[in-house]
């Protein structure tokens, strides 16, 4: 397909959620373009996440319209499993496959899905094991790594299917302080080499130093979305700044 | 004296049941060739078992598979419909009852050999237990799993088959094993049909020489090794597969 520059790579046109009687999203529109660095900030129930697993509808909208690269992928007729390759999605709990060998988790997928040979997929497997630092681990289980290797690793595995954006919902979350350094170490690298991320995080700093633009999101709806030093340092709304003065 | 006349008598009296168990031996197994009772019956039972079970296996895969996606995705309504038929049925009524309904209700009028009518049974009626079990496994795996399976773009049934399935089956392995430990002795039932599995050899044996203890204790014994047997290969498997994960 033909993308013109200016095209964004997703939009996001009127997404609701409704749980029940709740409304988790209320009317988004977002876009969101190549090389861009998107962090999504809020208290939580705030719809972040929601918001994100939207994007690859884990989570069906309500209603709206979500285009991948100009095409309708909330329209029923679409192979979403076709445009999920495009995406990318690390996890809070890593949800690595634990009855595989790590080399396993990362291979499955392009062998399965993308007709990749052993050869390819394995070779390709190892050469971004050795940029996170853990090729020595190919042949280990999941079981047996720590947390930020896991979280590493379920980087890894989404990057094997090059993917042209990058989903995170909460990577650090679920980790132990002196692990977060090493995954956002990785995101930040990710970052320099201008894949298209979505990040949904509590960590402040980070998004202030890596993000491209930072969308703060209260009840459902985007309160305020701006660049970070700009957001961080002179927020607008009256909810972004009693939330920047909890967590800051 | 008395402690020699003791020993002497306590001999005797072993010699006599020595003598006794040989005689009842003879009579039960040997005389008349009726040892081939128990081994056409033993066969029968293991041929009734093992393609029973894989009736069983097919069919509780595939409900626990029906059940589980319209479970986690609305879909497969009919289908649901009718497996959730089959599982109330089948486990509402004892397994005598439909052996007998399939013989002589069913395949009435139809020539067909009794051990198919028992395989036939015997698998459906383990179907509907091992697809409970096979449903809980499923079950017990995290929906994270299937998540991660479907944001790399595997589709339902790929992330059910690489992904779930192998944990499920580990999971629920020890439940399998005895599944299929019930079904072995279930099929002593398969004499109401005129089939002759080994616990009816025993009884045929009993009825011929008016001795019950030493036919059906022999049985007894059969099934008992056989279970034995079994449950050492599946104590290796779980072994085998809990060692895939460390």
């Amino acid at each position: 397909m033909n993308v013109s520059l200016q095209e964004p790579l997703i939009q996001v046109k009127g997404v609701k959620k409704q749980y029940g009687s709740t409304a988790a999203l209320k009317e988004i529109d977002l876009e969101i373009h190549k090389g861009e660095v998107v962090f999504i900030i809020g208290p939580s129930g705030s719809g972040k996440s929601t918001l994100l697993r939207c994007l690859n509808r884990l989570e069906e909208p309500t209603a709206g319209e979500i285009l991948l690269e100009g095409v309708n992928i909330t329209d029923k007729k679409v192979n979403i499993d076709e445009y999920r390759q495009k995406m990318g999605m690390v996890f809070q709990h890593f949800n690595l496959f634990p009855h595989m060998t790590i080399l396993k988790n990362l291979t499955i997928a392009p062998m399965k899905l993308q007709g990749k040979s052993k050869e390819e997929a394995v070779a390709e497997a190892m050469r971004l094991l050795k940029r996170v630092g853990l090729e020595n681990r190919a042949d280990a289980y999941p079981d047996q790594l720590s947390g930020g290797q896991k979280q590493r690793i379920a980087i890894v595995r989404s990057l094997c299917m090059k993917p042209d954006v990058m989903l995170f919902d909460e990577p650090t979350s679920a980790l132990d302080p002196e692990m977060v350094g090493e995954v956002l170490s990785v995101m930040r690298e990710l970052a320099n080499e201008k894949m298209t991320m979505v990040v949904v995080t509590h960590e402040m700093g980070f998004a202030k130093e890596v993000a491209s633009r930072v969308i703060f999101m209260d009840q459902g709806s985007i309160v305020e979305e701006n660049a970070p030093e700009e957001l961080f340092s002179n927020p607008k709304s009256e909810r972004l700044k009693t939330f920047l003065s909890k967590v800051l | 004296m008395a402690g020699e006349m003791n020993v002497l008598g306590n001999l005797s009296f072993m010699t006599n049941m020595i003598t006794k168990f040989k005689d009842s031996f003879y009579l039960n197994f040997i005389k008349d060739d009726r040892w081939k009772y128990i081994t056409d019956g033993l066969q029968t039972t293991l041929v009734l078992t093992f393609f029973a079970v894989l009736i069983g296996i097919v069919i509780g895969f595939f409900v626990a598979l029906v059940r589980s996606t319209y479970d986690k995705t609305g879909k497969l309504k009919i289908l649901n419909f009718i497996c959730r038929v089959y599982l109330t049925v089948i486990r509402g009524t004892p397994v005598v009852l439909q052996l007998m309904i399939i013989y002589y209700v069913i395949f009435a009028s139809a020539d067909i050999s009794k051990v198919v009518v028992g395989i036939i049974a015997f698998g459906i009626n383990s179907g509907a237990y091992v697809s409970e079990i096979v449903r809980s496994g499923i079950m017990s795996i995290g929906d994270g799993q299937m998540e991660a399976g479907r944001s790399l773009g595997f589709n339902h049934f790929q992330t059910m088959r690489y992904i779930i399935m192998p944990q499920a089956f580990k999971n629920v392995l020890p439940a399998l094993g005895n599944e299929f430990i019930v079904l072995l002795k279930e099929t002593s039932v398969a004499g109401y049909i005129a089939l002759q599995d080994i616990t009816k050899a025993g009884d045929i044996i009993r009825s011929r020489t008016y001795s019950a203890f030493m036919p059906l204790i022999a049985v007894a014994l059969i099934y008992l090794i056989l279970v034995m047997i079994f449950q050492y290969f599946v104590g290796k498997l779980e072994r085998r597969l809990k060692k895939n994960e460390r």
